[in-house]
Formats: C-alpha cells, structure tokens, sequence
C-alpha cells in the first residue's frame, strides 16, 4: 500500500485553514463589530479579549499559506495571481488592524482615527478573504502549462462579492459570540442581543451562497443532487438548520458558551460543504492535487515535520489560551 | 512573459517591501534576546532596575514584532502575486524551509509573546522567563530557516531538474549549503549590531539629556559591551564569507570590487571609483596595489577574476553593489572604533561623563540598520541576474501579472507602508526618547503607594504618560 501524499497534505491544510478562519475570524469580528459598542472602556475590554492570542491565530494564515506553497506550489502559483488585488488589499488590511492593536491605546488626540484603522482593516481583510473564496468555488481558468489564464479582474463578480460580506457575517457573528464568552456585565448583554439578528443573517448568507453555487455550477450542482450522494451529503444542510435554532434556544437560556460553539460548528458545516463541492480539485475546476502537488521529496520532508510539530504547537497554543481564560474586566491589568 | 516595464515594477515592488521588513525582525532578535539577558539578571540578582529595563524594551520589542509580522506576511505571499514563476520552479525547495519556519518559528514566537508581553500576573517568574526565552530562541530558529532558504537560493546544491522544475534530492545539502554558515553567523551577528546600536544610542540620549540614574548607565554600558565583544566577531565573520563568496559567486566579487580585467600576479583594489556598465571600465579608480589579493585570497599575488570574463548577460550592477559594500564596510569600521573608545573611556571611567562620545554612539544609532540594509543590497543585487544563481533568471520568475497591477500594488505599498510604519517608528522612537521608568520614580508618580494601589501596581506599562501623540 502507498501513502498517497497529496491527500495528506489536503487534510493538513484544510486543517490548518480551517483553524485560521475560526481564530483569526473572532479576531476579524470584532473589528466588524467595533463600531457599535462605544461606551466608557468597552473598546478596551474588546481589544484585551483578543491582545495575549492574536499574533498566534494570525500565524495559522502563515501556516495556511506556506504549506500551500510547499506542498501544492503550482495552486499557490495559479491562485495568488488570480486573487493578486484581493490579495494586496488583505495585507494591508491585516497590516492596519495589527499595527492598531499596538498603537490605539497608547493614542490619546488620535485614538478615532486607530480605531477607523482597526475597523476598516478587520472589514478590508474579512472581504478580501470571502472574495478569494468565492474565486476559489467559481472556478479559476489555466494554462495547459499550469498558469492563470484570466484577467486581473476576474474576482470583480456579483458571486464573489457576496461571498465576501457572507464572510464578513460569519466573521461578526465569530466575533460577537466570542465576546459574550470573555465579557460580562452590560457590555455581555449588549452583545447578548447583537447575536440574534448576526445569527438570522448568518443563515440567510449560507442558505444564499449555497443555492447561488448550486445555481451557477452545474458541475457542483451534480456532485450534490446525485442519488446516492444526496442521501450522505443531506445532514449537511440540516445540521446547518438545526445550529441555527440552537443558537435562539441557548441565547434565551442565557449560555454565555454555546453561542459561539454553535456559530463555529455552522462555519464548521459551511467549510464541509465547500470541501464537498471542491474536492479532489485545489483550484477548481481542472487543477487537482495530485497534478497541483511538489515533488514526493518536499512533501514527505515537510511533512514529516508538520506531523512532529503541529501538536507541539496547538499544545501550547492552548496553554497560551489557558493562561489567559475567564472574562476580562474594563481596568484589568493589560500590557499597554 | 511578462513585460520588462511590469517585471521591473516587480523588482522595486519587492527590494521597497523586504527592505522595509528586514529592519524590524533585525531589531527583534537583537532585543529579544537583550530581553531575555535582562530577565535573566533580574531572577538571579533580583536588582530591580533589570525588570524596569526589561518593562521598557519590551515595549519598543512589542511594537517591532508587531511591524515585522505583518510586513513579512506581505512577503510569503508576493512570491505567489509577483514571483509565481519563481514559486512554480524553486517552490519545492524553498516552500518546504518557510514551512518549517513557520512552524518552528513563528508560532514559537506569536504562542510565548502573549505571555511575555501580557502574563507577568498570569504565571509565575521562571514561566514568564521560559516564554520570553521561547521567543528570543523563535526569532534565532527563523533566522536559521529564513537564511538556509536565501542562502540555498546563492549557492544552490542538493537538487534535480525534473521537466523544467527543481527537485529537492538530498534536504541535508540544500538546508546546509556552502554558503548558509557564513550568511547565518553574518546575519545573526548583524541582528545584534543593530538592536546594540540603538539600545547604546538610546542611552546616550538620555546621558546627553542629564539622565544619570542606574538604568541608563546601565542600557549604555550593556550595549557597549556587546559592541566590542561583537563587531571584531563580526568582521572576521564578514571576511571569512567574501571568501566563500569569491569561490561561488566570483562575478559578485568582481562586481563588489569594480574589477573588470583579471589582474595576474596580484590584484589590486580600488578603495572609491565609479564602475560603469556600459563602457566596462572604473572611473575615478583609487587603486592599492595587491590589497585586492590581500583581502579576498589572503594571499599577496591571489588571482580575481575580472567582469570581463563573464558574459555581459550575466553581470550584476557593479555599480550598486561598489557602493552598497564600501558603505556597510565603513559602517562596520566606524562601529569598530565606537566600541574600541568605548573600552578606552570605560579602563578612564569617563564613559558616563564624556558628552562626545555620547554624541558619536547618539549619531551612531541607526548605523546597524544601515550597514544591513546596504550589506543585503550588495548580496542580493550582487546575485543578480539570477534568483536562484545559475539556474533561474529573475526575468523568468515574474508572474504573468500587468504592469498595471504590479504598479498599482506598488503605489499602494508605499502609500500603506509610509503611514503605517512611519507612525510606528515614529512611536518607537517616542518610547525610546521618553526612556525607561524607574520602580521607585514611579510609585510616587503615580501615588502607587497608598490606597488604590490596585490599579496602577499591575499596570507598570500603562500610564497616561505613554500616550504618543501629546
């Protein structure tokens, strides 16, 4: 029997994005949410939750993008010239929201404006991000020689700026049940009623960006309604539904967890589905793994570490999480 | 194919954003590991003024980290935007050692810099020393990884060449190339140059301003420690790869030195001229006799080989590369005497007392960044025309992207970069300027000592004072 590789690989980095979009998209929420909540030390408290983490979370994009580069480059080579003004716009969102994090509280005339800086780059690279994605599900022409073969504004559809504010919903939505989870008091319950309406929209996003991919792609469409895959591929939507109602349910009880667990398991649900519609494709809908994969050396070489080090990394990970566990209070001790 | 307009936009696109990167992880591995030292002499002689220090570098640390995370993100994915024929060819090479990067480095680093900059209350003293130890040895492994893969990419071994693609045959040969030691000690021992400098340049300020107190003496003597115990480490290192360099990139050396005809019988070296591209000759050449030989073979009659002898397709830009050599080389000598006068007032005891050379170490601060800077330009500009030297020309590793995109990026790169990180140097050098906070001062500013004690006692770094724009 032979290990096939690419597989491996596949799983890793969906693995790996998949941890990113959860971190860092709480991150990115409460960027999105900012805005809203301005009281005496709210922004303070919002920005404590996530201060000790953020650096790490973000590192699981680096992960993300490394090990796509190392173990399929020809799908890092096609994607990021397809997506190069998304791409660009990303970073420098990204570079906005992490340099506000270090500057906005030792700000005092010109703290609005850090905040502006912090808001605009969570929504820039929250966008940016949901764009790639909806490039990544429509499909992206090459080369018989394996280059992009479109122009550079191929990611300027209707399609694919929906796909990016359905991002930025999940991504707020992430970001207000994490809140309810490390604050209390009245900024909790402000954010307690924020979550219904981001839940109500959530499900809108996903039952919207589902139909228009199954609409607009016959080749999804078929890979979905087939008989026999119906029946596996059924609980998806279903699940999606049920978390949904769970949401209501447990916001009336008053959880301050399951919020959030049911918010990550729908991104959960909704990350299945774009596998489902995608897979065994890296870059839909000609480039797959095998043909998009480096050489056998690379992938065993760095995969062999990935195996070693990724649980050393999510062990202290959690230990950094833990270390910093409970809810955070307006005046508690902060590094800034 | 790209267009020779669009490929040269790529160029400046990526000489602007690594420049712009290389200067914060270069300040973080220095000071990291200055944090870690002052840490380390906190727990064992429990002498207050470390932990201020420490307090105060950690916050000009944090702000760098912050800059160069976010700027070297930009980096790892320009090779897919702008240099996707490079990632296509050389990805299965240098993916893998920015993987390995990533995962040994990066997330050592952002996992224990949370800790470090926000635990002091979290966990106890020996954990929060492990973390910040687990930072300063993050920023040291991605130094490693980071020069392997650069390295690899100048003196490329280890490989095969399948169906047009680079295939990684033997890991042990790629990660330790011929040239990676010297790149590695040189770099590494850079990184310290640069933090000393500005943490010496910091305390001269501060001397200059009438500041006397223990932690600035303190920051302004540990800093010139290191200077002479380093600078000579790092000539020598410096020496020892130019011969590495001339015996596997002799059309860099030639172009470093403006040589164009292989001089027999000893090579002499022209200390200023011009070199010219075009009618492949040195103006203005101030030459002396054998010291080329001397310097780069060790030997009095070794033999350079001249431009000349390489296909002119094949030159780097000797006139760039004279200039960025003679300035990191004079940089380097400058610091060399900065920390010889160092040890000579110190055997005076005049060190905190002679304005001078608190002038000079002040006016010297930025000197690390700007032997760095220029020592990258020659050796990367010296590899030039190739990325990967001998086997993939730059023309070869652009994306097939416009000239408006690629331009467009730029503008907006600079735009980002100028406001973004023109405010956080500005920010850093606020910090620096506002000094470190003394335990005892700042009970009584703060009226620590009495009731509410609370608020302020936890918070050592957060007081209204810190604001940077009053």
């Amino acid at each position: 029997m032979t290990i096939d590789l690419p597989v491996i690989w596949a799983v890793v980095i969906a693995f790996g994005v998949f941890l990113y979009v959860t971190l860092d998209g709480f991150d990115l929420g409460i960027g999105l949410v900012f805005p809203l909540f301005n009281g005496p030390g709210d922004r303070e408290v919002m920005l404590n939750t996530v201060a000790p983490v953020w650096d790490g979370n973000e590192t699981w994009m680096v992960l993300g993008g490394a090990c796509l580069y190392a173990a399929f480059p020809i799908a890092y080579s096609v994607l990021l010239p397809a997506t190069y003004l998304p791409i660009i716009a990303m970073l420098c969102g990204l570079i906005f929201r992490g340099v506000a994090f270090e500057i906005r509280a030792k700000a005092r005339r010109t703290q609005h404006l850090w905040d502006l800086a912090f808001v605009l780059g969570s929504g820039v690279a929250a966008f940016a991000q949901g764009v790639v994605l909806g490039t990544l599900l429509d499909g992206i022409p090459i080369t018989r020689t394996g280059q992009y073969a479109g122009g550079p504004f191929d990611w300027f559809s209707p399609f694919k700026l929906f796909t990016g504010l359905g991002l930025m919903v999940t991504y707020a939505t992430l970001g207000c049940g994490w809140l309810m989870i490390k604050t209390d008091g009245d900024l909790h319950r402000r954010m307690r009623r924020l979550m219904g309406p981001l839940a109500l929209l959530l499900g809108l996003t996903v039952a919207i960006v589902s139909l228009w991919t199954v609409l607009g792609q016959p080749a999804v469409a078929a890979r979905w309604f087939n008989a026999s895959n119906l029946l596996y591929f059924l609980p998806v939507p279903v699940l999606v539904f049920a978390c949904l109602l769970g949401i209501f349910v447990t916001l009336r009880r008053g959880s301050h967890h399951l919020p959030f667990l049911l918010t990550l398991a729908i991104l959960f649900l909704g990350y299945t589905g774009f596998i489902i519609s995608i897979f065994p494709n890296i870059v839909p809908p000609s480039l797959d793994i095998w043909a998009a994969s480096s050489p056998h050396s690379s992938q065993l070489f760095t995969l062999v570490g990935a195996l070693i080090i990724i649980p050393i990394i999510l062990t202290y990970s959690s230990v950094a999480y833990w270390v910093f566990r409970g809810k955070v209070k307006a005046g508690d001790e902060g590094y800034h | 194919m790209v267009s020779p307009e669009a490929l040269l936009l790529a160029r400046w696109q990526f000489a602007f954003t690594v420049s712009f990167h290389i200067v914060f992880p270069a300040i973080s591995i220095g000071l990291a590991s200055f944090l870690a030292v002052l840490e380390g002499l906190w727990l064992k002689t429990a002498n207050r003024v470390y932990k201020d220090l420490f307090l105060f570098w950690s916050k000009i640390f944090a702000v760098g980290f912050g800059m160069g995370v976010v700027s070297g993100v930009v980096l790892s994915y320009e090779f897919g935007t702008n240099w996707s024929g490079f990632s296509a060819m050389a990805g299965a090479i240098t993916g893998p050692l920015l993987a390995f990067e990533v995962m040994t480095a990066f997330f050592l680093e952002a996992g224990f810099l949370g800790i470090m900059l926000f635990g002091w209350n979290k966990v106890g003293p020996r954990a929060h020393f492990f973390a910040t130890c687990m930072v300063a040895t993050g920023t040291l492994i991605s130094t490693f990884w980071i020069l392997s893969s650069n390295s690899w990419m100048q003196t490329p071994q280890g490989y095969a060449i399948v169906d047009g693609r680079i295939v990684p045959v033997d890991w042990l040969r790629v990660i330790f190339n011929p040239s990676f030691p010297y790149r590695l000690v040189h770099m590494t021992l850079a990184a310290f140059v640069v933090a000393a400098m500005i943490v010496s340049a910091c305390g001269a300020w501060h001397l200059l301003h009438g500041r006397r107190d223990d932690a600035v003496r303190k920051t302004f003597s540990m800093a010139l420690w290191m200077m002479a115990a380093i600078v000579p480490l790092q000539l020598l290192a410096g020496d020892a790869h130019g011969l590495n360099t001339r015996e596997h990139q002799p059309a860099k050396i030639a172009a470093i030195e403006g040589l164009w005809d292989t001089e027999h019988g000893g090579t002499s070296l022209n200390l200023v001229g011009w070199p010219d591209m075009k009618q492949e000759t040195t103006h203005f050449a101030v030459k002396v006799p054998h010291l080329g030989s001397l310097l780069l073979t060790h030997t009095w009659d070794g033999e350079i080989q001249g431009l000349k002898s390489f296909p002119a397709e094949d030159r780097p830009n000797s006139t760039i590369v004279f200039w960025s050599f003679r300035i990191m080389v004079g940089m380097g000598l400058l610091m060399l005497l900065l920390a010889f006068l160092g040890v000579l007032l110190r055997r005076g005891k005049r060190l905190y007392e002679a304005r001078w050379f608190q002038w000079f170490a002040l006016l010297m601060g930025p000197s690390g960044l700007v032997a760095l800077l220029a020592g990258w330009v020659t050796t990367e500009a010296g590899r030039q025309p190739w990325v990967v030297y001998g086997v993939l020309r730059t023309q070869d590793a652009a994306s097939p992207v416009t000239v408006d995109q690629v331009g467009t990026s730029l503008m907006i790169f600079i735009l980002v970069y100028t406001v973004v990180f023109g405010t956080g140097i500005y920010y850093m050098l606020k910090l620096m300027a506002k000094g470190p906070d003394l335990h005892e001062q700042a009970e009584i500013e703060t009226g620590d000592t009495g009731p509410g004690r609370g608020r302020f006692d936890h918070r050592p770094l957060s007081r209204p004072t810190d604001a940077i724009d009053e």
